[in-house]
């Protein structure tokens, strides 16, 4: 039965990257079934972007599924969620008209939301909450704008609002645009709205987690790209600008989060928030770039914040379905419990590793080309003739480089405490290898990663026709040669399959001219040197609370760090003590300032509210009357 | 295509060859300005022969990680040597930005500092965990400062933008110019760990970075670590010397042009030793919570070295 629903989520997927594929490449269509519910019936419309989306989406559930068929072994629970959850959120890309989005969204969030709440331990209910609470402030937002813009355009139906729209006064645009945006960027994890995230992944199962991570949260991305360049009309300058600062303090607060927890599934999730901001940092250039006439610029923007969503979706559905192999294996999430696993569980290590420099940027991996191509966009802002607006770009480019070098620190740490050197506990020194068909799945995902690297020619071609869709303008980002990206002819070009073979050669280099000249004398095994100590322990090992310390001491106004040492000495003598206790709780600036508040104050709302709840039946009866004659006066 | 292989083999040979002369003259320079006599100033291929010729030991705690990051780190020095404009405005990889460039300095210390929390030893995760924390907060102001000299030039390219610079002859009177390159010296400072932010010349544990993250390494390995550390240094001077005074970097390939480009890059990279080795003499090693400032301060400067371009344009 589980086994069927996955092999059934896997063909799902498989068909879903197939239809999206050919509707990336322009294969266009649209069906509607106008009968079926009221407000304009269901419609689905396949664009070049719907297109991606969908490949996406079906193409990162296949290895997904293919991982999750070992993951979830013979547990019934959660596969009808799974199955729903997937073609929901095939569907939300092609969905045309405010109904079918709608319940496209609905289903995708109701399904996540069961899975996420699937353990039904106290902490999975905590996450739950938190999460439904966050998706329906957020379906609020957006399905009030989208029914604000279909009163002013009459009609429910996408494609025929970009008309009207744009025959609006600017205000009531913005009102609209700030409306959709506000909504879909609470699902894509943007801060301050993220703090469903570090919540939600931990608490979901792990290829449930991939799936949310790698792709739910693109749909966000999508939302936000389809409302401001197609649906309302030319885009003032500001909504890029917002845009790009979003995107800014997403992903430096994202990655210093994510550097500071240790919690191998919850950095993961920190981690996503900070690739959503990279992707918001391309959107929001883009967009700035439209709104000054700067076009070309504008393409190659929004190619490099498309080209890294594509990235992330499968670097990271690799480092959810790892991670959920480290958890399952040693049975806790805590860095600080793990170590020593690359001896244990080589597959899994080597899938990590992978994962870890491809989300770090590093070169020869595909997470480097879609930064570089980010880069190249934003430096090229000093072609604008307008300072406010280059000091914005100059911040996020700083932004961009910070979180490149953050990140790097960041899976050092999440990679070396939890894989290399001793075990720290017993759980992690008898951890087993994950089974066939998992290792399959990451084996997938990681082929992609290297694949997306070095053909970074042929996923540039393929994604500069979905974004001359959006910005109908003169191809700015080009292939030369079929193997040298050229942006904005000869401002930067990049050869990935140079590089790769570069560094492939220069890395055997060395090792061939030792061979050759029979310097290699086979190294001595010896034990790590310790300052004469007996035995090397575990406990002698750095920590992950310790690596990360220089970050938390010099991001302090970030992290805001409280630690508390309690020290129980000997009552005769301070020196002998008996128990050390240290806590260093993180805390939230997004919490103490604005959820905490809000609750505090959503609370004495509601308690002024009761007020009317009195429970007799003839109060209630009086209100009814009350409202009725109060709209016939008022109608 | 036998151009460029030429020119590459040129590249690795004079990055390779000569970073340990230029580790070994300054540290000549030191001891002399420190009235010393000080080794020879080719002590450090005597190191390396040495070295090369040991058998290494390696802990047994540790995985392919450790083994391979020696190799790691000469491939990507070799490539970024390979990226950079050494010997003329025309590397063999002539397509790099100082973003590839960054990163792939980034990749080594990615290795770097696995390595160094592979051995179980407090020492290497002290190391590991102060290293990727210079090398995070260098990050941005060398994109910004490199930046900078790409806003004048309208190219990243490398080698574009020294052939765009070495034409204008207001350069040197830029302020823009002139702050990108104080920004630039003091990260430079921090990527080739040297005094104010590492000492390069201790084995204290209290005040090391990168001497604490390699201390597992012994033999060939430790070999490879060492020369690739002396080419990063290298490197950086090199970008410091071509890409700040563009005067002297030949355009074309020609073999007399390669031999007066070399020449030329000698000369800078002697004035910036001497310049290195007399700071290094005069000032002592910052504590390491002080080092984000000074980067800090450095970012300061080259974030308003891009302000000024804007404002001159």
């Amino acid at each position: 039965m589980a086994l069927a629903g996955y092999v059934l989520a896997i063909l799902l997927g498989a068909g879903g990257a197939a239809v999206g594929g050919a509707g990336m490449l322009g294969h266009v269509w649209h069906v509607s079934w106008p009968w079926l519910v009221p407000l304009g019936g269901l419609a689905l419309e396949m664009d070049r972007l719907g297109g991606l989306f969908v490949a996406l989406v079906g193409a990162t559930s296949v290895p997904v599924s293919i991982y999750a068929v070992g993951y979830a072994g013979r547990e019934r629970r959660g596969v009808l969620a799974y199955l729903v959850f997937v073609a929901a959120m095939l569907l939300v890309p092609v969905a045309a008209n405010t109904m079918t989005f709608a319940i496209a969204w609905e289903l995708m969030s109701l399904a996540s939301y069961l899975m996420v709440v699937q353990h039904r331990t106290r902490e999975s209910a905590h996450a739950g909450w938190v999460y439904a609470v966050m998706t329906h402030a957020a379906l609020a937002c957006w399905l009030a704008g989208m029914l604000l813009v279909g009163a002013w355009t009459g009609s429910a139906r996408f494609a025929d609002w970009a008309a009207p729209m744009s025959a609006l006064d600017a205000g009531a645009r913005s009102l609209a645009w700030a409306l959709l945006a506000a909504g879909f960027l609470v699902k894509a994890g943007a801060v301050p709205a993220h703090v469903w995230l570090p919540l939600a992944h931990p608490a979901a199962p792990s290829h449930v987690s991939a799936l949310m991570s790698g792709v739910m949260l693109k749909l966000g991305v999508y939302g936000v790209v389809r409302a401001s360049f197609t649906w309302l009309g030319p885009a003032p300058v500001w909504w890029g600008a917002t845009l790009l600062l979003l995107g800014a303090v997403a992903a430096v607060s994202g990655v210093l989060y994510a550097l500071a927890d240790r919690d191998l599934q919850r950095l993961l999730a920190y981690s996503s928030v900070e690739n959503v901001g990279i992707v918001l940092i391309g959107v929001g250039a883009a967009l700035a770039f439209q709104a000054s006439a700067a076009g070309p610029l504008a393409l190659v923007a929004l190619v490099a914040a498309l080209y890294h969503v594509v990235n992330h979706a499968a670097f990271k559905s690799l480092l959810f379905m790892a991670a959920g192999g480290v958890v399952r294996a040693t049975g806790t999430r805590d860095l600080e419990a793990m170590g020593g696993l690359v001896h244990r569980m080589p597959w899994t290590a080597a899938a990590f590793f992978l994962g870890a420099a491809a989300i770090a940027a590093l070169p020869p991996l595909n997470g480097f080309v879609s930064e570089w191509l980010m880069f190249q966009a934003l430096l090229q802002n000093v072609r604008l003739p307008m300072p406010a607006l280059n000091l914005v770009f100059t911040v996020a480019i700083a932004a961009l480089a910070l979180t490149g070098g953050l990140a790097v620190a960041c899976f050092v740490k999440a990679y070396g405490i939890a894989f290399l050197a001793l075990p720290r506990t017993e759980s992690a020194a008898s951890a087993r290898e994950m089974p066939g068909s998992m290792r399959l799945g990451m084996a997938v995902a990681a082929l992609a990663c290297v694949a997306l690297a070095v053909g970074a020619t042929g996923v540039v071609a393929t994604l500069a026709p979905i974004a001359e869709t959006l910005v109908p303008d003169a191809a700015s980002v080009s292939t030369r040669g079929g193997l040298t990206v050229d942006v904005s002819s000869g401002f930067a070009t990049l050869s990935m399959p140079a590089v790769a073979i570069a560094l492939v050669g220069a890395f055997l280099l060395p090792f061939l001219a030792l061979t050759l000249a029979r310097a290699r004398p086979s190294p001595r095994r010896y034990e790590t040197w310790g300052c004469g100590r007996l035995l090397q322990t575990a406990r002698m090992e750095y920590t992950a609370t310790a690596f990360a310390n220089p970050f938390t001491r010099v991001f302090d106004f970030v992290y805001r760090p409280v630690a508390r040492l309690d020290i129980d000495a000997h009552p005769d003598s301070r020196f002998f003590v008996q128990r050390i206790a240290y806590d260093n709780a993180p805390r939230f600036v997004v919490d103490e300032w604005l959820y905490r508040p809000a609750g505090r104050a959503l609370r004495a709302l509601a308690r002024r509210a009761a007020a009317i709840q009195s429970g007799s039946p003839n109060r209630y009866l009086a209100y009814v009357l009350a409202a009725l004659l109060l709209l016939l006066v008022l109608t | 295509m036998i151009a460029d292989a030429v020119m590459a083999l040129l590249h690795v040979i004079v990055v390779g060859a000569g970073a340990p002369l230029l580790v070994g003259s300054l540290r000549t320079l030191k001891a002399r300005l420190t009235g010393r006599r000080g080794a020879p100033v080719w002590q450090p291929y005597l190191d390396l022969r040495k070295l090369f010729g040991k058998t290494p030991v390696v802990s047994v705690t540790t995985s392919w990680v450790f083994r391979a990051t020696p190799y790691v780190l000469a491939a990507t020095t070799v490539v970024a040597a390979l990226a950079a404009p050494v010997l003329s405005s025309r590397p063999p990889l002539g397509f790099a930005g100082i973003i590839l460039v960054m990163y792939l300095f980034l990749l080594g210390t990615f290795f770097l500092a696995l390595a160094g929390l592979d051995a179980g030893s407090a020492f290497g995760g002290m190391g590991s965990s102060r290293a990727v924390a210079v090398a995070a907060l260098a990050e941005p102001t060398v994109i910004l400062a490199v930046f900078a000299l790409s806003l004048q030039a309208s190219t990243t390219n490398l080698g574009g933008v020294v052939e765009r610079l070495a034409g204008d002859p207001q350069l040197a009177l830029n302020p823009a110019h002139l702050l990108a390159f104080a920004a630039f010296f003091i990260v430079m400072l921090a990527e080739a760990g040297r005094l104010p932010v590492d000492n390069p010349a201790t084995h204290l544990e209290l005040t090391m970075i990168h001497e604490a993250m390699v201390l597992e390494y012994s033999g060939r390995y430790l070999a490879l670590v060492e020369w690739t550390s002396a080419m990063k240094l290298l490197l950086f001077l090199t970008l410091l010397a071509n890409l700040f005074f563009p005067w002297g970097v030949p355009h074309v390939r020609t073999p007399v042009a390669i031999l007066l480009g070399t020449a030329a890059l000698v000369g800078k990279l002697a004035v910036l030793t001497t310049a290195l080795a007399v700071l290094e003499t005069s000032i002592a090693k910052l504590r390491l919570f002080r080092v984000p400032e000074l980067l800090a301060g450095s970012f300061a400067l080259a974030l308003l070295s891009v302000t000024a371009v804007f404002l001159l344009r």
